[in-house]
């Protein structure tokens, strides 16, 4: 059961093949047995999981019952969620009980999902290798000396190692598609303003969505469908329909242009990953796309914007924290400065200071425009080079990274770290959405292919991912861990 | 731009985060490496190009100002470190 999709679950709790009840004191009793070693999950929550499954179990008795009434998974501990812990993996958030629920949480409630907890992540979410979380480092299952990718790293192990059939991420500059590539899952990061941000804590807003990452591409497009639309509560969630996610899979790619950036496979590009990229498209010239090269210029100034833009955002949203309302107060202040400054020294951990340490210096008296405005303006550009290529044409392919999972603690360098996510980055800043697909393997750990798409094509970059997963099995490899029955 | 771990302070203060010299020095190098990565933007020719605030290009939409949200002051003030009689307590400010 645990090795299922949400798709094949779904059809087994409708035949009555299993129960909600069943099926999440199996997953349960597995994170029970397994999580040790991983350390995917900051908070499991049996009683709250075990009544919504009752919950739900009941509703199909009375024949009440959606496509995803019953469904386990589990939210990356950025969602808040009301009475129970909601940590975003800091210290500064360890007592903090969430008096509400995102608007993700209520519309995977209010569909009937059963949450299981909630998993590890960078704190704050800013970090790639998930090594930044006061809770400590999350485990690859395919590889326990490697790194499962950051920051939503607790929710793809989580997936990976069959503890949960599906779990909640989100990315701000490749947090869902760099684990998904490094777990070997499926991670879809929405159009910027698809999914409410709304109860999501906040890194860099204009940045920040929400997707789903779970076992297939077809599970993706089910779990979209439920947590996307407008929301009056985040004012930048676009007012836009929300579509089928699920009505296009199976359409044929004949015809499909697949254009491959020129500047995605250069230096740095490690060749096992190149080459699963470049089998797998030859996989989708088999399926009747046609190749182009193409050329975003900026790409090489993305990872310099970026990190002038989230970390301005970034130093602004974490002012909330500020020991008074909620979260992490010093002991004995002697004043209010004190006070403020003393919580936050002891409840952010470097990375995060670093990084509001960077915002603050960047947006202050003397340096706004020679970095704030002049990286708003590379941004337009960055953007218009996704909007020239998607004239031509219609998905982009390349890495999700540049290399495989690393070693946990390989990575010290922050500049070195930040290089990392070459790939992924400039898509958050261009708004666009971006999926990544398992595509192979280096030795035992698991390569992305990243497929990129215009704002608001979800549906066929889910088709384009789903088609290659009627035609490859990548999707469908489990770790050893996973498959063991102690 | 060199950092100067005078900078660092300064930053420190305005972020209201607690910084000895000794921390700050410490994050003279990182951070220096960190703005010297971000200073290659300074290679790309940006005249006339107007700033991107949203990824869509889109304004914030407006609404009408009027009070949608119900008071559940002593439900928010459940989580925090202290309070008194719906305030939030803080260190003496005025003597």
């Amino acid at each position: 059961m645990h090795d299922k999709t949400l798709t094949q679950l779904a059809r087994a709790l409708a035949d009555g093949e299993t129960s909600s009840r069943e099926l999440t004191e199996t997953l349960l009793g597995r994170i029970d047995r397994l999580d040790g070693r991983l350390n995917s999950f900051i908070s499991v929550t049996h009683e709250q999981a075990l009544a919504a499954a009752d919950a739900a179990d009941a509703l199909r008795a009375k024949g009440q019952a959606g496509p995803l009434t019953g469904l386990p998974l589990a939210l990356k501990d950025i969602f808040c969620t009301n009475g129970v812990k909601t940590s975003c993996g800091s210290k500064m958030l360890d007592n903090f009980i969430a008096p509400y629920d995102a608007t993700v949480v209520e519309k995977l409630n209010a569909a009937g999902t059963v949450s299981l907890g909630k998993t590890n992540m960078d704190e704050f979410a800013m970090g790639s290798s998930n090594e930044n979380s006061h809770y400590g480092p999350v485990k690859n299952p395919w590889d326990l000396n490697a790194v499962p990718g950051g920051s939503s790293g607790g929710s793809a192990a989580a997936v990976a190692a069959g503890l949960v059939p599906a779990a909640m991420g989100t990315d701000t500059g490749g947090s869902i598609r760099q684990p998904a590539a490094f777990c070997g899952i499926t991670g879809l990061k929405p159009t910027y303003g698809r999914v409410s941000r709304y109860g999501i804590i906040a890194y860099a807003s204009s940045l920040d969505q929400a997707g789903p990452m779970a076992r297939s591409a077809e599970d993706c497009a089910l779990l979209l469908g439920t947590i996307a639309g407008h929301d009056l509560r985040d004012s930048t969630s676009v007012a836009r329909g929300v579509p089928d996610y699920t009505a296009e899979l199976g359409e044929s790619l004949s015809g499909l242009k697949i254009g491959l950036p020129k500047e995605y496979f250069g230096d740095g590009l490690a060749p096992e990953v190149e080459q699963a990229v470049r089998e797998a498209i030859k996989v989708y010239e088999s399926l009747g796309a046609s190749v182009h090269e193409v050329s975003l210029p900026h790409t090489h100034y993305a990872i310099p914007a970026y990190y002038v833009i989230a970390p301005a955002e970034a130093s602004s949203n974490l002012s909330r924290y500020d020991g008074v309302r909620f979260g992490h107060r010093c002991d004995a202040p002697s004043d209010l400065i004190d006070l403020y400054k003393r919580s936050r020294d002891e409840g952010f951990g470097e990375e995060v200071k670093r990084r509001i340490l960077i915002g603050t210096h960047t947006l202050s008296e003397g340096f706004f425009d020679a970095y704030y405005t002049k990286a708003q303006q590379v941004r337009r550009l960055i953007r218009q080079d996704f909007i020239d290529a998607f004239e031509e044409v219609d998905v982009l392919m390349g890495p999700a990274s540049p290399t495989p999972a690393f070693d946990l603690g390989a990575n010290k360098d922050p500049v070195s770290m930040y290089l990392q996510d070459i790939y992924t980055i400039a898509v958050n800043l261009a708004g666009i959405p971006g999926i990544s697909v398992p595509a192979g393997f280096a030795g035992q750990r698991p390569i992305g292919l990243q497929i990129l798409g215009p704002h608001f094509a979800e549906s066929q970059l889910l088709n384009v991912a789903h088609q290659f997963q009627q035609a490859t099995d990548w999707h469908q490899r489990r770790p050893a861990l996973a498959e063991e029955s102690a | 731009m060199a950092l100067e771990p005078s900078d660092v302070q300064r930053a420190a203060h305005l972020a209201r985060l607690a910084m000895n010299d000794a921390d700050a020095t410490g994050y003279v190098d990182d951070l220096g490496r960190i703005l010297a990565m971000v200073d290659q933007l300074q290679e790309v020719d940006t005249d006339g190009v107007a700033p991107l605030a949203h990824p869509l290009d889109t304004t914030q939409r407006l609404r009408a100002d009027e009070v949608t949200e119900r008071d559940q002051r002593d439900h928010f003030q459940r989580v925090a470190p202290a309070v008194e009689n719906g305030l939030y307590l803080v260190p003496r400010v005025v003597e």
